[in-house]
Protein backbone atom coordinates (compact mmCIF):
# COMPACT_ATOMS: atom_id res chain seq x y z
CA UNK A 1 0.00 0.00 0.00
CA UNK A 2 3.07 2.37 0.95
CA UNK A 3 4.26 1.99 -2.89
CA UNK A 4 0.90 2.99 -3.96
CA UNK A 5 1.23 6.00 -2.18
CA UNK A 6 5.10 6.63 -3.17
CA UNK A 7 4.27 6.14 -7.31
CA UNK A 8 0.81 8.86 -6.99
CA UNK A 9 3.10 11.00 -5.08
CA UNK A 10 5.84 10.59 -8.03
CA UNK A 11 2.98 10.94 -10.73
CA UNK A 12 1.92 14.39 -8.94
CA UNK A 13 5.56 16.12 -8.93
CA UNK A 14 6.00 15.19 -12.78
CA UNK A 15 2.64 16.96 -13.49
CA UNK A 16 3.08 19.89 -11.28
CA UNK A 17 6.70 20.23 -12.84
CA UNK A 18 5.40 20.12 -16.34
CA UNK A 19 2.81 22.86 -15.68
CA UNK A 20 4.71 25.08 -13.66
CA UNK A 21 7.11 25.12 -16.52
CA UNK A 22 4.46 25.88 -18.96
CA UNK A 23 3.18 28.92 -16.78
CA UNK A 24 6.38 29.99 -16.98
CA UNK A 25 6.83 29.79 -20.40
CA UNK A 26 3.63 31.63 -21.20
CA UNK A 27 4.36 34.21 -19.14
CA UNK A 28 7.33 34.46 -21.47
CA UNK A 29 5.92 33.95 -24.95
CA UNK A 30 2.00 35.57 -24.55
CA UNK A 31 1.73 38.83 -26.50
CA UNK A 32 -0.50 40.80 -24.09
CA UNK A 33 -0.77 41.63 -20.80
CA UNK A 34 -4.28 39.52 -20.44
CA UNK A 35 -3.09 36.66 -22.04
CA UNK A 36 0.09 36.15 -20.17
CA UNK A 37 -2.35 36.81 -16.96
CA UNK A 38 -4.45 33.72 -18.30
CA UNK A 39 -1.82 31.79 -18.91
CA UNK A 40 0.80 32.40 -16.22
CA UNK A 41 -1.95 31.83 -13.20
CA UNK A 42 -3.88 29.20 -14.37
CA UNK A 43 -0.87 26.82 -15.41
CA UNK A 44 1.17 27.61 -12.08
CA UNK A 45 -1.92 27.37 -9.90
CA UNK A 46 -2.66 23.99 -11.24
CA UNK A 47 1.25 22.66 -11.02
CA UNK A 48 1.70 24.68 -7.57
CA UNK A 49 -0.76 22.58 -6.33
CA UNK A 50 -0.13 19.28 -7.78
CA UNK A 51 3.25 19.57 -7.15
CA UNK A 52 3.04 20.48 -3.55
CA UNK A 53 0.13 17.53 -2.71
CA UNK A 54 2.83 15.11 -4.54
CA UNK A 55 5.63 15.74 -2.61
CA UNK A 56 2.88 15.58 0.87
CA UNK A 57 2.16 11.68 -0.60
CA UNK A 58 6.36 11.12 -1.24
CA UNK A 59 6.96 12.09 2.21
CA UNK A 60 3.31 9.66 3.60
CA UNK A 61 5.29 7.15 1.33
CA UNK A 62 8.25 7.40 3.85
CA UNK A 63 7.15 5.17 6.90
CA UNK A 64 8.08 6.10 10.89
CA UNK A 65 10.26 3.64 12.72
CA UNK A 66 7.61 1.75 14.23
CA UNK A 67 5.59 1.52 10.77
CA UNK A 68 2.87 4.05 10.60
CA UNK A 69 2.44 6.98 7.82
CA UNK A 70 4.23 10.06 8.07
CA UNK A 71 0.77 12.56 7.88
CA UNK A 72 2.12 15.92 9.15
CA UNK A 73 3.83 16.93 5.81
CA UNK A 74 0.22 16.21 4.12
CA UNK A 75 -1.68 17.70 6.37
CA UNK A 76 0.55 21.35 5.88
CA UNK A 77 0.87 20.48 1.78
CA UNK A 78 -3.05 20.38 1.94
CA UNK A 79 -3.20 23.68 3.99
CA UNK A 80 -0.75 25.21 1.58
CA UNK A 81 -2.92 23.87 -1.49
CA UNK A 82 -6.12 25.28 -0.12
CA UNK A 83 -4.71 28.69 0.60
CA UNK A 84 -3.08 28.75 -3.09
CA UNK A 85 -6.23 27.66 -4.36
CA UNK A 86 -8.11 30.80 -2.35
CA UNK A 87 -5.66 33.57 -2.93
CA UNK A 88 -4.16 33.41 -6.69
CA UNK A 89 -7.50 34.03 -8.67
CA UNK A 90 -8.12 36.85 -6.36
CA UNK A 91 -4.82 38.06 -7.14
CA UNK A 92 -4.98 38.07 -10.98
CA UNK A 93 -8.59 39.49 -10.59
CA UNK A 94 -7.26 42.17 -8.53
CA UNK A 95 -4.52 43.17 -11.34
CA UNK A 96 -6.80 42.76 -14.21
CA UNK A 97 -8.86 45.74 -12.84
CA UNK A 98 -6.03 47.29 -12.18
CA UNK A 99 -4.45 47.16 -15.50
CA UNK A 100 -8.14 47.58 -17.37
CA UNK A 101 -8.27 50.84 -14.27
CA UNK A 102 -4.79 52.02 -16.02
CA UNK A 103 -6.00 51.92 -19.22
CA UNK A 104 -4.12 48.96 -20.82
CA UNK A 105 -6.14 47.46 -23.76
CA UNK A 106 -6.50 43.63 -24.94
CA UNK A 107 -4.33 43.36 -28.21
CA UNK A 108 -8.25 42.10 -30.01
CA UNK A 109 -8.58 43.91 -33.61
CA UNK A 110 -11.81 45.86 -33.13
CA UNK A 111 -11.57 45.20 -29.35
CA UNK A 112 -13.68 48.08 -27.86
CA UNK A 113 -16.88 45.83 -29.50
CA UNK A 114 -16.03 43.24 -27.27
CA UNK A 115 -15.63 45.10 -24.25
CA UNK A 116 -18.36 44.57 -21.82
CA UNK A 117 -16.47 45.61 -18.46
CA UNK A 118 -16.72 49.39 -19.97
CA UNK A 119 -20.04 50.16 -19.19
CA UNK A 120 -20.27 48.86 -15.60
CA UNK A 121 -16.85 50.90 -15.72
CA UNK A 122 -18.17 54.38 -16.80
CA UNK A 123 -21.37 54.17 -14.49
CA UNK A 124 -18.83 53.15 -11.51
CA UNK A 125 -16.77 56.38 -12.11
CA UNK A 126 -19.75 58.21 -12.15
CA UNK A 127 -21.22 56.60 -9.24
CA UNK A 128 -17.87 57.18 -7.57
CA UNK A 129 -18.16 61.27 -8.92
CA UNK A 130 -21.83 61.34 -7.25
CA UNK B 1 15.65 7.42 -1.96
CA UNK B 2 15.96 5.01 -4.96
CA UNK B 3 17.39 5.90 -8.21
CA UNK B 4 13.56 6.59 -10.36
CA UNK B 5 13.12 8.84 -7.01
CA UNK B 6 16.02 10.92 -7.21
CA UNK B 7 16.22 10.99 -11.12
CA UNK B 8 11.90 12.03 -11.43
CA UNK B 9 12.46 15.07 -8.34
CA UNK B 10 16.01 16.32 -9.92
CA UNK B 11 14.16 16.50 -12.80
CA UNK B 12 10.99 18.04 -11.51
CA UNK B 13 13.40 20.78 -9.83
CA UNK B 14 14.59 21.59 -13.31
CA UNK B 15 11.78 21.96 -14.86
CA UNK B 16 10.45 24.42 -12.10
CA UNK B 17 13.84 26.11 -12.50
CA UNK B 18 13.12 26.89 -16.24
CA UNK B 19 9.83 28.38 -15.37
CA UNK B 20 11.50 30.48 -12.76
CA UNK B 21 13.90 31.50 -15.82
CA UNK B 22 11.40 32.72 -18.47
CA UNK B 23 9.37 34.28 -16.00
CA UNK B 24 12.52 36.19 -14.32
CA UNK B 25 12.89 37.10 -18.36
CA UNK B 26 9.37 38.31 -18.64
CA UNK B 27 9.89 40.31 -15.12
CA UNK B 28 12.99 42.02 -16.47
CA UNK B 29 11.78 42.73 -19.93
CA UNK B 30 8.50 43.61 -19.22
CA UNK B 31 7.56 47.10 -21.04
CA UNK B 32 4.91 48.35 -18.53
CA UNK B 33 4.84 48.01 -14.50
CA UNK B 34 1.84 45.92 -14.90
CA UNK B 35 3.29 43.13 -16.72
CA UNK B 36 6.15 43.26 -14.11
CA UNK B 37 3.43 42.54 -11.70
CA UNK B 38 2.11 39.71 -13.57
CA UNK B 39 5.91 38.12 -13.77
CA UNK B 40 6.21 38.37 -10.12
CA UNK B 41 3.04 36.78 -9.17
CA UNK B 42 3.61 33.99 -11.50
CA UNK B 43 7.08 34.11 -9.60
CA UNK B 44 5.99 33.56 -6.23
CA UNK B 45 3.85 30.48 -7.17
CA UNK B 46 6.68 28.79 -8.34
CA UNK B 47 8.99 30.02 -5.83
CA UNK B 48 6.38 28.32 -3.37
CA UNK B 49 6.12 25.26 -5.27
CA UNK B 50 9.98 25.16 -5.24
CA UNK B 51 10.73 25.74 -1.50
CA UNK B 52 8.36 22.73 -0.94
CA UNK B 53 10.26 20.54 -3.67
CA UNK B 54 13.64 21.85 -1.86
CA UNK B 55 12.12 21.06 1.68
CA UNK B 56 11.56 17.58 0.36
CA UNK B 57 15.03 17.03 -0.94
CA UNK B 58 16.95 18.25 2.38
CA UNK B 59 13.96 16.45 4.59
CA UNK B 60 13.58 19.64 6.07
CA UNK B 61 9.76 20.13 7.67
CA UNK B 62 10.36 24.04 8.27
CA UNK B 63 10.48 24.96 5.10
CA UNK B 64 6.73 24.13 4.16
CA UNK B 65 6.23 26.79 6.79
CA UNK B 66 9.10 29.04 5.01
CA UNK B 67 6.90 28.51 2.17
CA UNK B 68 3.53 29.69 3.69
CA UNK B 69 4.51 32.49 4.81
CA UNK B 70 6.11 33.28 1.81
CA UNK B 71 3.03 32.90 -0.24
CA UNK B 72 0.90 34.92 2.62
CA UNK B 73 3.62 38.06 1.70
CA UNK B 74 3.81 37.79 -1.83
CA UNK B 75 -0.45 37.73 -1.91
CA UNK B 76 -0.32 40.41 -0.18
CA UNK B 77 2.02 43.10 -2.13
CA UNK B 78 0.63 41.70 -5.49
CA UNK B 79 -2.67 43.02 -3.88
CA UNK B 80 -1.23 46.53 -2.71
CA UNK B 81 0.29 47.27 -6.01
CA UNK B 82 -2.86 45.97 -8.10
CA UNK B 83 -4.54 48.90 -5.90
CA UNK B 84 -1.42 51.08 -6.61
CA UNK B 85 -1.73 50.32 -10.21
CA UNK B 86 -6.29 51.23 -10.22
CA UNK B 87 -5.11 54.82 -8.83
CA UNK B 88 -6.91 54.32 -5.33
CA UNK B 89 -3.54 54.44 -3.26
Amino acid sequence: MIEVYHYIGLFLIVLGSIFLFLGGLGIYRMPDLYDRLQAGTKASTLGAMSLILGVGFLQMAQAMPDGSLQTNWLIKAIILVVFIALSNPISSHALARGAYKKGIKPLIKGGDDYDAYKEQFQTEKEEDKA
Amino acid sequence: MDVLTQYIVYGALGFTVLGILFAFFRFVKGPTAADRTVALDTLTTISVAGLVLAGYLFQRFIYLDVALVYGVLGFIGIIVIARYLEGAL
